[in-house]
């Protein structure tokens, strides 16, 4: 049995975009007054001048943007963040990116092999997926062989035409 | 512009790593802010507790849970949580109070004990709550935010390493002068520099700890003052709670994105910089009037930060002050003169009324070795998750 590749959060990003464009970001657009919402709200528009009346739409993000700034995590994060204590601590990469078209800047993990020293402010990037971390099944986990288990996968930056 | 209120009694918990509850923490410096001010507990008409979340039900209700270990005796009560700016909403919560004749004397305490390590979400499994969400999905601690911040600033004003090492060293030397600080002693630039890196380009010591704590003040209306014998006491002229407008362009705890830009066009200024400009323009002074002013170094590099936002320079001025000194003791404008976060960690609910204690035992000119010769006017600015923002400004 294949591990299940499961989003970390649902209907955040796709990986095959509706306009054929692959792995994309999804936020929403409210009609009414064109503001777009990421992470997706789907209840009401948050824009205080909006006229009202709209609907809010699913919309792929922008693929590339342009970093706003960056950092990594040299110690392990607390819960809910899901890593193994009995392995040594990797430190990974965040990136703030400012995606082109709806001029919002959005946080992610850097795709893995890029450290802060791939990366500047003002670099452009380009949204990839990802896998955020792998659950064993309980079938694995018992000792037998096998695939089981969840792939959660997510959002990842890396810089446009190299680094990895 | 608002009527003004006194403070008759500022007091703290020294802080640290004691092991002992909040309660302890919050009911030890409000009885020395009541032993301050000269009044008996029985004599306070209403108590404000600034919520802590990590210690147990009690937390959730803080005002009752201290008055409980002060000894009942029937006063009007109050709990508020805003995060980091816990404790300025207490102390919004009691003026608003005493300005409408509800309470001529009220206690404000907030105090709390603090984790080891990073701040993390409540437990369970919330995928609604943002905060949860920053921790699961991305791994993002609070330093990780600070960090983005600073290299920020390194990349667009030219800071470096070496400034935001310079807030440590200038803030470990006032804290050493702090009876109540966690740290007391000289932090160099070069131990800043050999201290492990956090979150790149932030180091240990860039950034604060937590800790245990408790604080309280004793406010009254004027008349009250006067009525006690107090002609000319400390005032607070202004409490700002302000929240961001939109589209809020700066990313910000816990936020994982910001605001489009382009549905509507961005406000000048920054969230920051309005939450010291509502205080301002309440309290009818500026930044030129300050004698000093205490602002949340929760990293170096934020604090350089806050200069520009409650306008004691332009933007991406904030090192050049910093290098000058005019922001340490004996400066032209003293900054975190306590010794700020950096000398006391976090001890969320308390850290914001401590500010006041301290511009308090300034403007009283009672602050010992850290004494700012004169002060006249302070401010004090803080800002608390999912947009929660207040600043004080307290006069002489």
């Amino acid at each position: 049995m294949a591990r299940t590749r499961t989003p970390v959060v649902s209907g955040w990003f796709t990986e095959d975009a509706p306009d054929g464009g692959g792995f994309r970001l999804l936020g929403t657009r409210c009609s009414a007054c064109t503001a777009v919402f990421f992470p997706r709200e789907d209840t009401y528009c948050r824009n205080p001048h909006c006229p009202g009346g709209g609907e809010l739409a699913e919309v792929p993000l922008s693929p590339r943007g342009r970093v706003w700034s960056y950092t990594d995590g040299r110690y392990r994060p607390p819960a809910p963040y899901v890593s193994d204590p009995a392995v040594p601590w990797e430190p990974y990469t965040l990136v703030a990116v400012e995606l082109e078209a709806e001029g919002m800047v959005v946080l992610g993990q850097a795709a893995p092999g890029v450290g802060v020293a791939d990366l500047a402010v003002g670099m452009e990037v380009e949204v990839v997926g990802g896998v955020l971390n792998e659950e064993a099944g309980t079938a694995e986990a018992s000792g037998a062989p096998g695939a089981s288990g969840t792939v959660w996968t997510t959002w990842q930056f890396r810089p446009v035409g190299g680094a990895e | 512009m608002s009527a003004d209120i006194a403070v008759l009694g500022a007091g703290m918990h020294p802080w640290g790593k004691w092991g002992r509850s909040f309660v302890e923490y919050g009911r030890a410096a409000a009885r020395s802010a009541l032993a301050d001010a000269g009044l008996d507990w029985t004599a306070v008409q209403s108590i404000v507790g600034a919520n802590t979340v990590r210690s147990g039900y009690p937390g959730y209700v803080a005002g009752a849970t201290f008055a409980r270990a002060l000894g009942w005796q029937g006063a009007r009560v109050t709990s508020v949580y805003a995060a980091c700016a816990s404790g300025a909403q207490a102390i919004g919560a009691a003026r608003a109070q005493i300005l409408a004749g509800l309470a001529d004397v009220v206690l404000v305490v907030g105090a709390d004990a603090a984790p080891k390590g990073f701040f993390a979400p409540a437990g369970g499994d919330r995928p609604d709550d943002p905060d949860w969400l920053r921790f699961r999905v991305l791994g993002a601690t609070n330093p990780a935010y600070f960090a983005l911040y600073a290299r920020r600033r390194m990349a667009l004003h030219g800071d470096t390493p070496e400034d935001f090492a310079q807030v440590k060293v200038k803030n470990a030397a006032a804290g050493l002068l702090n009876p109540y600080a966690r740290y007391r002693k000289q932090v160099t630039a070069e131990e800043v520099a050999a201290s492990a890196v956090v979150a790149d380009p932030l180091r240990l010591l860039d950034i604060c700890a937590t800790s245990d704590g408790g604080a309280a003040l004793v406010l009254t209306s004027m008349e009250f003052a006067r009525a006690r014998g107090v002609a000319d006491p400390v005032r607070i002229r202004a409490v700002s709670t302000v929240t961001p407008g939109y589209p809020r362009t700066v990313l910000d705890l816990p936020d994982i994105a910001t605001d489009s830009a382009r549905a509507v066009a961005p406000s000048a200024g920054s969230f920051r910089s309005s939450i010291a400009r509502a205080a301002y323009e309440e309290a009818g002074l500026g930044p030129e009037d300050l004698s000093l002013a205490e602002v949340y170094d929760l990293s170096t590099a934020l604090e350089l930060e806050w200069y520009e936002d409650i306008g004691l320079c332009g933007e991406g001025e904030g090192a050049k002050l910093v290098r000058e000194g005019a922001t340490a003791l004996g400066g032209r404008i003293p900054v975190n003169t306590s010794g700020g976060l950096a000398s006391f960690g976090e001890a969320v609910p308390a850290q914001a009324i401590a500010q006041v204690c301290e511009l308090t035992w300034q403007l009283r000119g009672t602050a010992g070795e850290r004494q700012v010769p004169g002060a006249r006017a302070g401010i004090t600015a803080n800002q608390g998750l999912f947009g929660h923002g207040s600043a004080v400004v307290a006069v002489r």
